[in-house]
């Protein structure tokens, strides 16, 4: 690529909350029409430095220029613009409103003073199908699954014509065909001249489809780095500062364990049809699948969120009966639904309020009050025993990162003192070091006898954790693999009936 | 030791914390010296604490529905309708019994209960907008109220009545107890149970509440019962003092309730309140009458000062929020 004057230029970027600084003197110049990545562990700053390009955050102090003039960017209506736009991390769509009038939220298409609503419609239209994803553009957005949703969002940010797309772990709630069409359009943006940000914790896709890399670490810049001279080693190691050698610790081996969950026949109309499968007891065992195949509602039905029309669960060889998820907590079930920050943890709440949401009654309370003290302590154990990074163990949780979010959301479950750990998607949107150490804490539960259910459309995960592995598609256990038949292949030839080209009949 | 605590506090003190306090010492300074001298005497600041203890206790329950993600319009009619219904069973009794009075105490507090239940049966069980269905009750139970009274006043016949919410005890008007009482037992169920961190956690994030094993309906229903029972209390003391219920009475409640939730911080979008700030809102919003009253402005722009107060509070509110 020919040295052209970069189109966007940070230097010395500084961002402090209060008095913690969160970027330190960060400068980076991003290059017309390629696509740099931006990785980092959680809290290296990453989104912190995007929300100042978008003017969602202001920066400290530093100089932000756009081609070559300096620019000051005080809120996101000015940064669209100047042709920046973002796909963000976390979903702003307004649920009661449809697909084509979130498109063109803030955008809106008008004829005269009316709103243009057959153009916006068409072109909605149009954006969807280029991302190979043609949802009806009438359906309101409360009624999509994430990957939908995902998709929506991109939608938003592509017709804004930007010249700068940011594109904030776009991949997350992605299966693997859809991130291949979403760089398909990547791709082709980049032939059209787009500049694109591309942040990722998954290190494959950035070294498929970004030109550059930077890397962020503890909110100071580490590297700014050709494609070509890296690979994932290097950038993992880039990332945490050292090295690490494998991300998965030895698999448990399942044989002869003795059944503890036993589920017959679960259907649930219009989502769960005959689903069966056995738990042993001390194993980890996965569940793969497509976004939508069914995973999630298994497990929610399991811990009595949703209704069963039909079928029995079993709990060491006694039948019992679910009606509610206290019933199921009671039992000895626990479940970290794939959802943090919609369901999992009260933003709000600081570490110990959040930790004893669950086990408040049986543990905490004295004589009808809670014992503060108490809870107080346990927090601060849970806070050592899981790593938790906290400024103060007394802020809300909406000031902490991903990963220890979920490490809080987890470190509640295993107050409960759980028997089966059920975990949906347990690593979405965290990083490579906070990914491993919950990977070590589950063989670590395993070990001790508890049994974990996987849930994770991160196939390496699946195939890297389980000695098990159950794989739904539509609403059905669509196979069991054991052992040396996990493979890559397999899980996908199950989860979608299509192997080599040809799709199977049934 | 000491000396590094109070070091401490002093330099981790932020007067936004505090703003509630502050706003209620500069409200208290200013009333004094608008109203020098009569509004330090004591017979007046008894006087206060009585006015606003009617719409205070049910100012009480308000916040645990408001924190729950709710709003109750219909405590105004519902303490109408409790007064009125309690003087008419009272006056089965004939004119000189006290186990009548006992009994009629005791029946305000469930019927208003039950009243409560009512709303909170259609809000956590049929999950209807809490807005229309207590803008639906508050209709019904002033109509029924007029109804049953043919539009004119209903007096008690038992002469004990009247003592009952005019005397003093130990120095404070007895709905001023009530008020005190109700508010510290609410704010311990609010800080210090179980229960009161389901309310904060449901009020937050409903889906949260539900995935963490919370009974989200109960949880949902109770603060409308407890309101019930506020509202229970005030209608007794109310229609006591006044030995008679008029069906037009107790109009308008409703507003100073939730003004006084407002002022004292509790978030109208749920998920966060406190209670003794309620309590200081109410007593403040009784504060600002006195001194408009003292300060011999029209009644006609007490509202629009009160109004002024309300939105001033909230917008103190918003600011902190977004700072944080």
């Amino acid at each position: 690529m020919a040295k052209r004057p970069p189109i966007l230029e940070l230097e010395g970027i500084v961002k402090e909350f209060s008095t913690v600084r969160v970027l330190d003197q960060v400068s980076v110049s991003i290059r017309p029409g390629e696509i740099m990545g931006l990785v980092g562990e959680n809290g290296a700053g990453k989104s912190t430095l995007i929300k100042i390009i978008c003017g969602i955050y202001e920066e400290t102090s530093g100089t932000i220029r756009l081609d070559g003039n300096p620019v000051r960017i005080p809120d996101y209506i000015t940064a669209k613009g100047l042709g920046i736009g973002l796909v963000p991390q976390e979903f702003n769509l307004i649920n009661y409103l449809t697909v084509y009038e979130n498109i063109f939220l803030g955008n809106e298409r008008k004829k005269g003073v009316f709103l243009d609503k057959h153009r916006m419609r068409q072109e909605s239209k149009a954006q969807l199908e280029s991302l190979k994803m043609p949802i009806d553009v009438h359906r309101t957005v409360s009624d999509l699954s994430v990957a939908e949703k995902q998709m929506v969002e991109i939608a938003k940010a592509m017709v804004l014509d930007a010249r700068i797309l940011i594109f904030d772990e776009p991949t997350t709630a992605l299966t693997g065909v859809e991130v291949q069409h979403l760089f398909a359009l990547m791709r082709k943006l980049k032939e059209q001249g787009v500049t694109m940000i591309f942040v990722s914790h998954k290190l494959g896709e950035v070294m498929t489809i970004c030109d550059r890399v930077t890397i962020l670490r503890d909110g100071h810049l580490v590297s700014v780095d050709e494609i070509r001279d890296l690979d994932t080693t290097i950038i993992a190691r880039k990332m945490v500062g050292r090295d690490f050698s494998q991300v998965f610790p030895d698999k448990i081996d399942s044989t002869g364990k003795p059944p503890l969950l036993e589920v017959e026949g679960l259907t649930c109309p219009n989502l769960l049809r005959d689903v069966s499968f056995t738990l042993r007891k001390g194993e980890i065992l996965g569940f793969a699948g497509l976004v939508g195949a069914g995973r999630t509602e298994t497990m929610e039905t399991i811990m009595g969120l949703r209704k069963m029309s039909s079928g029995t669960i079993r709990f060491d060889g006694k039948p019992i009966r679910i009606g509610s998820p206290r019933d199921a907590v009671n039992h000895g079930l626990a479940y970290i639904s794939e959802d943090r920050q919609g369901k999992g943890i009260v933003m709000d709440y600081d570490i110990p309020k959040n930790i004893t949401l669950i086990s408040l009654k049986e543990k905490y309370v004295k004589r009808g009050l809670i014992d503060k003290s108490s809870e107080e302590q346990s927090g601060k154990e849970y806070v050592k025993g899981f790593n938790i990074v906290a400024a103060s163990h007394r802020a809300p949780l909406r000031f902490f990162s991903g990963g220890n979010q979920q490490k809080v959301y987890l470190a509640r479950w295993i107050d409960t003192k759980p028997r089966v750990l059920i975990l949906d998607e347990p690593t979405r949107g965290i990083d490579v070091n906070a990914k491993r150490e919950i990977y070590e804490f589950i063989h670590s539960l395993a070990e001790e006898g508890i049994s974990c259910i996987v849930v994770s459309s991160e196939m390496e995960e699946v195939i890297g954790m389980c000695d098990r592995v159950y794989v739904m598609r539509e609403g059905r256990i669509a196979g069991h693999l054991e052992k040396e038949h996990i493979t890559e292949e397999n899980i996908v030839f199950n989860a979608t009936g299509i192997q080599k080209g040809v799709k199977r009949d049934g | 030791m000491a000396e590094h605590k109070i070091k401490n506090y002093i330099r981790n003190y932020r007067i936004k914390d505090h703003s509630l306090g502050m706003a209620f010492i500069i409200l208290f300074v200013i009333a004094t010296i608008v109203g020098w001298p009569n509004f330090l005497k004591i017979r007046n600041l008894t006087n206060i604490l009585r006015q606003v203890s009617y719409t205070g206790i049910i100012g009480l329950g308000m916040t645990f529905v408001i924190i729950s993600g709710g709003i109750d319009l219909s405590v105004g009619s519902m303490a109408a309708f409790v007064g009125g219904v309690s003087i008419f069973f009272l006056n089965l009794f004939g004119p000189g019994s006290t186990s009548g009075l006992v009994l009629t105490f005791f029946f305000a507090l469930v019927f208003g209960s039950l009243l409560g239940a009512l709303n909170g049966v259609m809000v956590a069980k049929f999950r209807m907008a809490p807005f229309i269905v207590t803008l639906g009750t508050m209709s019904i139970f002033r109509s029924l109220i007029q109804y049953f009274s043919n539009a004119g006043t209903i007096l008690s016949v038992n002469m004990g009545f009247g003592n009952l919410g005019s005397s003093i005890f130990l120095g404070l008007p007895v709905p001023v107890w009530f008020f005190l009482i109700i508010g510290i037992s609410l704010h311990v169920i609010l800080n210090h149970t179980s229960f009161g961190r389901y309310l904060c956690a449901t009020g937050a994030n409903e889906q949260v509440a539900r995935y963490s094993a919370i009974k989200v309906s109960l949880v949902k229903f109770i603060p409308y019962v407890i309101t019930g029972f506020t509202v229970g209390v005030t209608a007794i003391m109310w229609s006591s003092r006044l030995n008679c219920i008029n069906p037009s009475d107790c109009a308008g409640y409703e507003m100073d309730a939730i003004a006084a939730a407002v002022i004292g911080g509790t978030l109208m979008s749920g998920g966060k309140g406190s209670i003794i700030g309620t309590m200081m809102g109410a007593v403040m919003l009784g504060i600002i009458n006195n001194m408009l009253v003292m300060g011999g402005i029209s009644a006609f722009l007490q509202q629009a000062v009160r109004g002024f107060v309300i939105i001033v509070a909230v917008l103190l509110q918003y600011n902190s929020d977004n700072n944080k």
